[in-house]
């Protein structure tokens, strides 16, 4: 008998086919919803693209100019956040793995660490305006820093204890097996075996935090002149992007998609660079 | 030798331990229980091992071996609820009792069941422990390194690529990097724990050579699955059997006329 043409062997074809067009269905709208925004935006972003964008600042509506205080603005401002979350983050995540691993408090912690790594921005932005801006009468770009590592920091929280647990226990006994101490091993051992994941996570960190503004519109503010000292009121992007896309000028919005455009450039390379550093991790 | 105690139990309680004398042990374990928790996972376990020989412990799977071997330099105390009561008799000393942690694992290396190469250059791993342990000038670390491997059979095969990653090497080159890295240290005793389930045969026989020229200078106790390879390798065995230790001997009067019929019953392949 021809198996292939018995009626429930068709039934199952049937259906797998279905089922397979089903799912390249979705995958289609999906791609093509994202090559529609990215088209969108390379060829908006790319008509304003022009050395000005980079040695002018932000002009008034009419005028020439760039967006240089946004971006020195927003790099300062994620430097200084990416510096806070990774020191925050890996000790965190290593104390979660090596040192809280099977206790209560420790998953009290990464209870509360995934309940960060989901908070709505603009209450991470609310949160740091009465703990920072408020008190001091004053807008920053440390208040902002600190908001952008509060998103930061979750996340390489959590790649972190993820890729530490991935190590084998093997790896840690035969450390402490030679008369290492937990602590020492893990300095020497784990972090290096692991470092590839943790730079995966703070580039995905980093690749969150680029494009937040609402943190930023409570605790930075904005400024119009480049400002490379954290502790007045700076620019950034996002926030950039956002006050001249709203605006009525032509000029301002073409801006807005350069500024755009920067931002989905950076967060690409990001995504890239933490791929190619995990893919490295995982071979010998 | 003493002659062997057998209980007066039944058959299936009785347990044959043949002493070698006692000058001779590096390392005596005397009544030994262990505990996962709540769980008692060894029964007064008594395990003599000799001065520069290997000891090999065979039994099936669960019954303890690698609980018994992990004890003996205190990999256990690494997680909370794990006990050992009992002596481990060390050169006058008790190991559980009277030195300190560090003290015990540079003086009783272990190998483990994978490799476990550190992620630096092949002579990075080597110094590692010995870094941890000593000053050493440049010129010293490296005589060091060079011996480690060469009594460890990987210096011929590695000498032009010190500086490359220790997981580049082969599964096989790996496990010897690792004993490299555990004598470099000079422990009196080496543990290994199943050194060679993950690796060829081809390797498997290095490892065995290995092993051999080592046992001039140190102590071996090792953890086997495979029957022939504690036949090959061991002058003494202990065979365990659900927390207990059955018999010990001998390895060639415990392969050739077991005294107990389980153990007779597991190396001709009956259970386990």
């Amino acid at each position: 008998m021809n198996r292939a043409s018995s009626p429930r062997a068709r039934r199952r074809q049937a259906v797998s086919k279905i089922f397979s067009v089903a799912c390249l269905g979705a995958t289609m709208v999906a791609v093509i919803a994202l090559a529609l925004i990215l088209w969108t935006l390379v060829t908006k972003g790319a008509a304003a693209l022009s050395p000005g964008l980079f040695t002018q600042d932000q002009p008034a509506p009419g005028s020439v100019g760039g967006l240089r205080n946004a971006i020195v603005g927003s790099l300062i401002m994620c430097a200084i956040g990416m510096v806070i979350a990774l020191v925050v983050g890996i000790l965190a995540g290593t104390w979660l793995a090596e040192y809280g691993r099977g206790t209560k408090r420790a998953s009290v912690v990464r209870f509360f660490n995934d309940v960060l790594l989901s908070a709505p921005s603009i209450l991470v932005g609310l949160f740091i305006y009465e703990l920072m801006v408020r008190p001091f009468h004053g807008f920053s770009g440390y208040a902002g820093a600190v908001a952008l590592a509060f998103l930061a920091t979750p996340i390489v929280v959590r790649t972190t204890e993820d890729i530490l647990t991935l190590q084998p226990d093997a790896l840690r006994e035969a450390g402490m097996a030679l008369g290492a101490g937990h602590g020492h091993v893990i300095r020497t051992v784990l972090w290096r075996a692991a470092g590839a994941g943790i730079v995966t996570g703070g580039l995905l960190g980093f690749a969150r935090i680029s494009g937040e503004t609402a943190p930023l519109l409570f605790t930075s503010l904005g400024s119009q002149f480049v400002q490379a000292d954290p502790s007045q009121p700076m620019a950034s992007l996002p926030t950039t992007i956002f006050q001249f896309a709203l605006s009525a000028f032509p000029d301002w919005q073409r801006l807005a998609w350069a500024g755009a455009l920067l931002i989905a450039v950076a967060v690409l390379v990001a995504n890239i660079a933490g791929r190619l550093l995990g893919n490295r991790s995982h071979r010998p | 030798m003493n002659s062997p105690q057998i209980s007066g139990l039944e058959e299936d309680e009785a347990t044959s331990i043949t002493r070698p004398v006692d000058e001779a042990l590096h390392l005596n374990v005397k009544n030994l229980d262990f505990f996962y928790g709540k769980t008692q996972a060894l029964f007064g376990v008594d395990l003599p091992v000799e001065r520069k020989k290997i000891t090999a412990l065979i039994g099936p799977s669960g019954c303890g071996k690698s609980t018994l071997l992990r004890t003996l330099n205190r990999m256990h105390e690494l997680y909370p609820g794990q006990r050992a009561e009992g002596e481990v008799a060390f050169d006058g000393q008790d190991v559980l009792e009277d030195l300190a942690v560090a003290d015990v694992r540079s003086r009783i290396g272990m190998v483990f069941q994978k490799p476990t190469p550190f992620p630096m250059s092949i002579y990075d791993n080597i110094a590692y422990g010995v870094r941890l342990h000593r000053r050493t000038s440049k010129a010293q670390m490296n005589e060091i390194v060079e011996t480690s491997l060469t009594r460890a059979a990987l210096w011929n095969e590695v000498k032009d690529k010190l500086h490359s990653s220790g997981l580049s090497l082969s599964g096989g080159q790996q496990q010897r990097l690792c004993v490299a890295r555990a004598i470099a240290v000079e422990p009196e005793v080496l543990l290994l724990d199943e050194p060679a389930s993950a690796l060829d045969p081809v390797s498997t026989a290095k490892l065995e050579e290995t092993l051999h020229v080592l046992a001039d200078d140190i102590t071996i106790v090792i953890v086997t699955h495979n029957l022939q390879q504690a036949a090959r390798v061991s002058t003494h065995t202990g065979f365990m059997y659900l927390g207990r230790m059955i018999e010990f001997g001998p390895t060639n009067e415990l392969f050739a006329a077991p005294r107990l019929r389980r153990t007779g019953n597991y190396i001709t392949g009956r259970f386990g």
